[in-house]
C-alpha cells in the first residue's frame, strides 16, 4: 500500500551473490544479536532455527564448468498484494503483522499460540518453531541481548530485520530531536557483519539509501516473484545459472516472466 | 447387572463381553492418552514434525475426521430442512459419528497447538482475514449445536428418562431440534468450507494454491461438496459395522438405500467439479507459477500420479458409478466398498492438501521434503478411534439410538 505519509518507510536488502563467500559470518551475527537458541546436537537442520540461513546453490555441470553460489536468505517481509504476505493474513491470532510504516513483518512471540499456519504459508522456510525450550551453556545466558526478548517453546520466530536496532535509533532520534533516522543509524547484524561487503541494508523508498540504486541493477532478482509475494529482499548477480534458480519456469519458457510489484 | 439401564425390547450382549470389549479398547485409548500428556508436558518435540513439516499427521486426522463427520449436518440438512423423514432413523447416529468425529477433532487440534494455554488466543486477538480462525468460530459453534443434538439421546436412557424434567426436556428439545439442525447446516457449510480454504488461500505453496470466487478458492466449495457427499457413506459405513458387530439389523434398507442414492448423487457431482478444478489448476494455475502438473508427481520417493487416481478415480469416480446406480445400492457387498472407497478417497484428498503441499519443494534449490509420524503422533491419532468406539459401544448399549432395532430384531417373550 503506498502511503502519502513522507515517512512511510519500506526496509529491504540487496544482497550480491557475486561477492558472498558462504563464510557464516551473518548467520553468527544473526543468532548472537537475536538469541537464537541452538540444540546440543544441531545434525538435524530441520528442526534447528536459523533466522538467516545461507544456501549452497550448485549449476549441477561436472568439473571443469561446476559452479556453486552461496545465498543468504533472511526473511523476505513479504509485502504480497496490500500487505498481505503470505504469512501474514493467514495468522489466526494476529501474531505476526506487516507494519505499513517500516515494512517489516514483525512476529509476536506472547500472542504467538504455535498453531504452525504461518510456517505453512511460507515458500523460503524463514518461520522456524520452538520446539525445545531454550537451553543456554552455562554463563552463557548472561551474555543474552538485553534488547530482545528470548522465545519460549511452542511459538514460531523468525528474522525481524534486527527491528529492535530501528527501535533503538528512531528512541535516539527522537531524543535529539530528529524526526528521521540516517542510513547508518539502522543497519541489521547480518549486513555489518558481512566480510565481503555483500549485504546492503535500508530503505528501498529512499533514493539517499544505497539500496534504493542497488536494486535496480539490470538483472536483480527475487525469490520466488511470480507467486505474487512481492519480497523485499533482493539479489544480484552477473551468473544467469543463479538468476534462473530464484524462481520456477517451465520447460519452454524461454524468457524470464517477473510477476509482482517492486 | 445393568439391565435397568438398557432400552426396553432390545437385546445387549452380557455384561461381562461388554466391560471385556471396552477394556481392550480402553488400553488403546490409554496408550493414547499417555502419548497426549507426553506432547503436553513435553512439547511437541515428542513429533517429527519439523519447520518443513509444521503441519503433519494431526491436521490431515482433523481435516479427515470433520469431512467424515460431516453426515451429520447433512442428514440434519435433508431430513429438517428437505423433508426427507426416513432419514430419523439413522439421523441419531449420524448425530453421535459427527459428536465423535467434532470433539475428535477438537481434541486434537489441542494437542497440535505449541501453546496450548494459549488456545483461547484465536478467538481473542481473531485475525478475520485467517480461514483458520473461522474454522475455530463455526466448528467450536457446530460442536456445541452437535452436543445439544445429542444431549435428547442421553435424556432417553430408561433411567434418565423417569424423571419428569429430564423427560420434559428431551421433548421439548426434539420439538426445536430443527433449529438447531439449521443452525448446524449453516456453519458447517462454512467450516467444511474453511478448511478447504486453509490450504487454497496459500499463494505461496503452487500445491494447495486455487483461484476462485471473491476471497473464497475453489478448494472452500469442494470441501463443503465433499463432505457432504462422503459424511453420509462414513455414517452408512458405520451402520454397517456396528451390525457387523452386534450380528443385528439395525436400519432398514430402505433409508440406507435412500441415503447412499443421495450420497451418490452428491459425490458424482462433486468428483466432476473435482476434475475440472484439478484440470484448471493444472493447466492454468500451476503453470502461472512455473510449474508444469508432473512437477508435483514426480522426483521423489512417494508421491506418483498414482495418488491423483486413488483420489479422483478410484476413491471417487468408481463409489460415485455404484452409488447412483440401484443395482449398485441393492448389491451389499458393492454398498459397502462404494463406502469403504469413497472414505479412502476422500481421506487421501485431506492428506494431499495438507502433507503434499509442504512435500512439494517451491525454492527450485530445494528437494522434496519427507517425513514420517513418531509414535506419539500415531498413537494421539489412534486415540480418538478408540474414543469414538468406547462412545459408540456406551451409547449403542444405553441408549435407544436405532429406532427400527426392535422391528428389525422382536424378543421372543420365553
Amino acid at each position: 500500500m503506498k502511503s502519502t505519509n513522507t515517512q512511510t518507510k519500506k526496509y529491504g536488502m540487496v544482497i550480491d551473490l557475486d561477492k558472498c563467500t558462504g563464510c557464516g559470518a551473518c548467520m553468527v551475527a544473526c543468532m548472537a544479536e537475536n538469541n537464537v537458541p541452538f540444540k546440543e546436537n544441531e545434525s538435524n537442520k530441520q528442526d534447528s532455527i536459523t533466522w538467516l540461513r545461507v544456501y549452497k546453490m550448485d549449476n549441477g555441470k561436472p568439473y571443469p564448468e561446476n559452479d556453486i553460489c552461496y545465498l543468504p536468505r533472511p526473511c523476505m517481509h513479504c509485502e504480497g498484494h496490500a500487505g498481505h504476505s503470505p504469512c501474514v493474513s493467514v495468522c489466526p491470532a494476529t501474531a505476526t503483522d506487516y507494519s505499513t510504516e517500516t515494512g517489516i513483518v514483525s512476529q509476536i512471540y506472547t500472542r504467538c499460540f504455535g498453531c504452525r499456519y504461518c510456517m505453512a504459508a511460507c515458500p523460503y522456510h524463514v518461520r522456524y518453531f520452538n520446539w525445545w525450550d531454550p537451553v543456554w551453556p552455562e554463563g552463557m545466558e548472561k551474555m543474552l541481548s538485553p534488547n530482545v526478548s528470548v522465545r519460549t517453546r511452542g511459538v514460531v520466530e523468525k528474522c525481524s530485520f534486527c527491528f529492535h536496532r530501528y527501535q533503538l535509533a528512531m528512541e535516539k532520534a527522537h531524543y535529539e530531536g530528529r524526526e528521521e533516522i540516517e542510513e547508518e543509524e539502522y543497519q541489521t547484524a547480518c549486513c555489518q557483519a558481512c566480510p565481503a561487503d555483500a549485504i546492503t541494508f535500508g530503505d528501498l523508498y529512499n533514493p539517499k539509501h544505497k539500496v534504493f540504486e542497488l536494486k535496480q541493477t539490470p538483472g536483480a532478482f527475487r525469490l520466488l516473484e511470480r507467486l505474487g509475494t512481492n519480497p523485499k529482499v533482493f539479489y544480484l548477480t552477473s551468473r544467469d545459472w543463479v538468476r534462473k534458480q530464484g524462481d520456477n519456469y517451465l520447460k519452454n519458457e524461454g524468457q524470464v516472466i517477473a510477476k509482482g510489484g517492486h | 447387572m445393568d439391565s435397568a439401564l438398557i432400552p426396553k425390547g432390545v437385546k445387549r450382549a452380557p455384561l461381562w463381553q461388554f466391560t471385556l470389549f471396552i477394556g481392550i479398547v480402553g488400553i488403546v485409548l490409554l496408550w493414547g492418552v499417555y502419548a497426549m500428556v507426553l506432547c503436553w508436558l513435553k512439547g511437541l518435540n515428542q513429533t517429527n514434525m519439523n519447520d518443513a513439516y509444521g503441519f503433519a499427521l494431526w491436521i490431515w486426522a482433523d481435516l479427515a475426521v470433520i469431512a467424515l463427520g460431516g453426515g451429520a449436518f447433512f442428514s440434519g440438512f435433508l431430513k429438517y430442512i428437505i423433508g426427507k423423514d426416513e432419514l430419523k432413523n439413522i439421523i441419531n447416529y449420524a448425530v453421535l459419528i459427527g459428536f465423535i468425529c467434532y470433539s475428535s477433532a477438537l481434541l486434537i487440534l489441542a494437542i497440535d497447538i505449541g501453546q496450548p494455554l494459549r488456545g483461547w488466543f484465536i478467538f481473542w486477538h481473531a485475525n478475520v482475514h485467517s480461514m483458520l480462525t473461522e474454522v475455530a468460530f463455526c466448528l467450536s459453534c457446530y460442536f456445541a449445536v452437535l452436543t445439544i443434538e445429542y444431549i435428547p439421546l442421553i435424556l432417553e436412557n430408561r433411567q434418565i428418562d423417569k424423571v419428569p424434567f429430564f423427560h420434559n426436556l428431551g421433548h421439548n428439545m426434539h420439538h426445536v431440534m430443527a433449529v438447531f439442525a439449521a443452525t448446524g447446516a449453516f456453519l458447517s457449510f462454512f467450516h467444511q468450507g474453511s478448511l478447504g480454504g486453509v490450504t487454497g488461500v496459500l499463494f505461496g505453496r503452487p500445491f494447495g494454491f486455487r483461484e476462485g470466487v471473491l476471497i473464497w478458492p475453489t478448494t472452500f466449495f469442494l470441501f463443503t461438496w465433499s463432505a457432504a457427499a462422503v459424511g453420509p457413506c462414513f455414517t452408512l459405513l458405520v451402520t454397517k459395522i456396528t451390525e457387523k458387530v452386534t450380528g443385528k439389523k439395525l436400519v432398514k434398507d430402505n433409508v440406507v438405500e435412500l441415503l447412499a442414492k443421495i450420497s451418490g448423487w452428491m459425490l458424482a457431482t462433486y468428483i466432476i467439479a473435482k476434475i475440472i478444478d484439478t484440470w484448471y489448476w493444472a493447466a492454468v494455475t500451476a503453470p502461472e507459477s512455473g510449474f508444469s502438473m508432473m512437477d508435483f508427481y514426480t522426483n521423489n520417493p512417494v508421491y506418483g500420479i498414482w495418488i491423483l487416481v486413488l483420489e479422483i478415480v478410484i476413491g471417487g469416480v468408481v463409489p460415485a458409478l455404484i452409488l447412483i446406480t440401484d443395482a449398485g445400492r441393492k448389491n451389499k457387498t458393492a454398498l459397502i466398498t462404494a463406502t469403504v472407497l469413497a472414505v479412502i478417497g476422500i481421506c487421501v484428498n485431506r492428506w494431499v492438501m495438507v502433507l503434499q503441499v509442504l512435500a512439494v519443494p517451491v525454492l527450485p534449490f530445494e528437494s522434496w521434503f519427507m517425513y514420517f509420524p513418531s509414535w506419539q503422533e500415531i498413537a494421539t491419532t489412534i486415540l480418538p478411534v478408540a474414543y469414538g468406539i468406547i462412545l459408540i459401544g456406551l451409547s449403542h448399549r444405553y441408549l435407544p439410538i436405532f429406532p427400527q432395532e426392535r422391528e428389525l430384531n422382536p424378543i421372543e417373550e420365553s
